[in-house]
């Protein structure tokens, strides 16, 4: 496990090497090397601004996992959580609404205003759903505080479970947003972007979801 | 082009028009930075007071009655946090990030200046739930900086009931705060530079801050993940961090956490943040030297890839505050040796300024005075740095007052040092006024010579085994009488140190209606925020057109100019020749 993450960051360490060696190795002095260009990233503030969100919220998770596997490997006498089956479903279902929610994107960029409405009502819906669906698996895993107290797999999994929903209901906000511009009239061009960078987000949290509970599964 | 796009985009969209929006809710970065700093060194104040009244008890015991040993534990708990997070992180990224990125880069703002208005009132939020923590019953915390479990949520320690909670929510909404200025400050170095500014054309100061903040952005997380799971072990009664363990009698019903997954936790957040102070304390200090010894930066690119190769490191030497921590011996081995390896490219820092100053035309001006202090301080606190390092003469070092000194002389007078200096540069552009120069140099040898007072006797101290975190020694047979009156000197030392704050407000406070009205580039700078139109700069900073950049920001005493500074955004032609890179290491 160790010696993988490892060769992974120093994999990672020279990808990223290469791909700003460039401007990392220029002589500012020498101005001939300069021909002016700023070398910006070719893309939108708001998008970057949203990939590094994302960053700090796989350190909080990947941290989260950490601290799960050591919390596990450190204590005598863990007692593995039972994963509740409607698990499956919500996976199946946020999957669904990233899904809904690309085809809303797509549908922006082509311009299909009926079709981007049904493909964003659905991915709400859903989200909403998965959220409602995370409220069952809590109450399938332990009704009352006495098992969390007495479980820290079952107080890993109420932690992990609300600060994963907390940034979805963050998401499910920015896209109630776009949502009301959208019911107002706005032009779907002028919503390309907001939406576009909702479905990222989506697809990211369906990421961060598969993590952790691949984690509790597996682990 | 895109990037003027970018750099030039919504330049007068938030344009305040009301006194209330102007100063109050404004969108503006100089504004909500002149509101970090004053915030920051509001609760430094408190902070540095706290610290008065420590040394007061350690110097002259049972003299001063009115701190016990629950206020005294309290006193170094609050102490310690907020130097460290509420002033020196906010004040660097919040205060120095907010106004020098924008200008330095040649933009008009932040890329999001709403969410950067709401990060300075969340990080106000933030220090008041701190400083209420002094009013709730059992006062705030007084476990210690480092807020280890399971003391620090037991009876018994000081604000063990709501002080600890108060602190970990505090934390917790500090780092929302950072987040939110954070993305700003990062995205804005990527994405709204002036046409021209290349990432190697940017100042040092600059790239200090951009790596830090990244830092910060990785590192908060960890403590996020740890306050949260505290909060719970405090509250909920779960058991992340909190073994079985019987205190005052009573069985507090935990079982099986680990306090050392605690300790993992806070440390992967510890030390990168050690650098989340100094990366920028790094940068600025490149830019003080450079300008006032009239001489390009030494090694540009080195000090650039220094930079990042200490961020890079940062996050693999956590553990080396963890030797006496009970872990598996090999860790100690393991990272004993990227603390060594991380002091490589810090060296190199170090050799890059000295030779800054090697046959440079030096100006002995005021900033100028704290950076080389800094220079010194810092090379103190890094080499004692290296003995704690190893894992066998840090054993018996480990709590002990040596160690005190290291961190304070590495993490605490240099950065403060790199602040004064930093906002004796920038106070003429800040506000458009100059300081009283007397003052200034009496507040620079009483701080440079106050604060060695203070911590070179420390290490003595800790070598002869005085333990820290002690409220009172007392009579001991292996303590000979002269630490009692080394402590009692230290005492006198640090209240000087601290009334010479004094005569720094002072100036600050008076200049700014008295002052001598400041001309636009009193030090004759090349970075682009001594090149604005007005100063103080106005809103959106450049008038109706960017600048352009033709230049790197080191163009001093370049041969054949006809001023020893050439400025960032002047074009080159055989009038204006560039510099020739000389000591490019």
């Amino acid at each position: 496990m160790g010696n993988t993450a490892i060769v992974v960051a120093l994999l990672v360490g020279v990808a990223v090497w290469f791909a700003v060696a460039s401007r990392l190795t220029a002589k500012p002095w020498d101005n001939r090397a300069q021909a002016g260009d700023v070398g910006v990233l070719r893309s939108s503030p708001q998008r970057i601004g949203l990939w590094v969100f994302m960053a700090v919220v796989t350190s909080l998770f990947t941290l989260f996992l950490t601290a799960y596997s050591m919390r596990m490997h450190h204590s005598v006498g863990w007692c593995h959580l039972t994963i509740p089956n409607v698990l499956w479903v919500n996976t199946a279902v946020l999957l669904a609404a990233s899904i809904a929610l690309q085809f809303a994107a797509n549908a922006a960029d082509n311009g299909r205003r009926d079709f981007a409405r049904m493909a964003l009502f659905t991915a709400g819906a859903l989200s909403v759903a998965f959220l409602a669906g995370q409220v069952l698996a809590w109450r399938a895993v332990g009704p009352s505080l006495y098992f969390v107290q007495g479980s820290p797999a079952i107080a890993f999994f109420y932690v992990l479970t609300i600060v994963h929903g907390l940034h979805l209901v963050g998401g499910l906000y920015v896209l109630g947003r776009s949502s009301l511009r959208f019911a107002n009239g706005a032009e779907l061009i002028d919503l390309r972007q907001s939406l576009s960078l909702c479905a990222t987000y989506w697809h990211f949290l369906l990421l961060v979801w598969l993590a952790v509970f691949g984690v509790l599964l597996f682990l | 082009m895109a990037y003027v796009a970018i750099a030039d985009r919504d330049a007068h969209a938030h344009d305040p028009h009301t006194f209330f929006l102007k100063y109050i809710w404004s969108q503006d970065h100089k504004v909500i930075a002149i509101q970090y700093s004053v915030i920051a060194i509001f609760v430094g104040l408190i902070a540095l007071v706290l610290s008065a009244l420590m040394r007061l008890q350690l110097g002259f015991p049972d003299t001063f009655h009115f701190v016990d040993p629950s206020q005294y534990y309290q006193f170094i708990t609050m102490h310690g946090m907020i130097m460290v997070i509420y002033l020196l992180t906010a004040l660097f990224l919040g205060g120095f990030g907010n106004y020098l990125i924008p200008l330095m880069c040649g933009s008009r703002d932040m890329v999001f200046p709403y969410m950067n208005m709401l990060s300075v009132w969340v990080y106000l939020l933030s220090v008041l739930v701190l400083l209420a923590s002094f009013f709730v019953p059992g006062g705030p915390t007084g476990a210690g900086w480092t807020l280890y479990p399971p003391q620090s949520v037991l009876p018994g320690t000081p604000g063990a009931g709501w002080g600890i909670i108060m602190m970990l929510v505090s934390l917790g909404i500090f780092i929302v705060a950072f987040t939110m200025g954070g993305l700003n400050y990062v995205t804005t170095v990527l994405q709204a530079r002036c046409k021209g500014m290349t990432l190697m054309r940017m100042p040092l100061s600059v790239w200090g801050i951009f790596m830090a903040t990244i830092l910060g952005l990785l590192a908060f997380p960890a403590l996020f993940v740890s306050a949260i799971m505290m909060t719970l072990d405090g509250t909920l009664g779960t058991s992340f961090f909190m073994p079985a363990v019987s205190s005052m009698g009573a069985d507090p019903g935990h079982d099986g956490g680990s306090p050392l997954l605690f300790q993992h936790l806070f440390w992967f957040f510890g030390h990168p943040e050690v650098y989340i102070v100094a990366l920028p304390a790094f940068g600025i200090v490149s830019d003080l030297l450079s300008t006032h010894a009239r001489k390009n930066i030494f090694g540009y690119r080195m000090m650039v890839w220094a930079i990042l190769a200490i961020g890079g490191l940062s996050f693999v030497v956590w553990a080396h505050h963890m030797y006496v921590s009970g872990m598996n011996p090999y860790f100690g081995f393991f990272f004993a040796t990227t603390t060594l390896i991380i002091a490589i490219p810090t060296a190199i820092k170090v050799y890059n300024w000295v030779l800054t100053l090697w046959k440079g035309d030096i100006h002995l001006t005021v900033p100028m005075l704290f950076a080389i202090g800094f220079i010194f301080t810092f090379v103190h606190g890094g080499l004692t740095g290296l003995f704690l390092g190893n894992v066998t003469v840090d054993l018996p070092l480990s709590d002990t007052y040596f160690v005190v000194g290291h961190f304070h002389m590495v993490m605490g007078v240099s950065p403060i040092l790199v602040v004064f200096g930093a906002i004796y540069h920038w106070y003429p552009k800040i506000t458009g006024r100059m300081w009283n120069v007397r003052l200034g140099k009496i507040h620079f040898w009483l701080t440079f010579l106050g604060t060695y007072a203070i911590y070179l006797p420390m290490h003595y101290l800790g070598i002869l085994g005085v333990p820290r975190r002690y409220y009172a020694l007392g009579d001991t047979d292996f303590l000979p009488p002269s630490v009692h009156t080394i402590n009692a000197a230290i005492t006198i030392a640090a209240l000087v140190v601290a009334g010479s704050v004094v005569i720094f407000l002072y100036n600050m406070i008076v200049s700014l209606w008295k002052g001598e009205k400041a001309p636009p580039n009193p030090w004759g700078a090349t970075t682009l925020e001594w090149q604005t139109p007005d100063t103080p700069p106005s809103h959106g900073n450049w008038g109706p057109r960017l600048p352009v950049v033709h230049r790197w920001a080191y163009d001093y005493s370049v041969p054949g100019a006809p001023e020893d500074f050439t400025p960032q955004n002047v074009p080159v032609d055989a009038r204006y020749p560039t510099g020739t890179g000389h000591g490019e290491g």
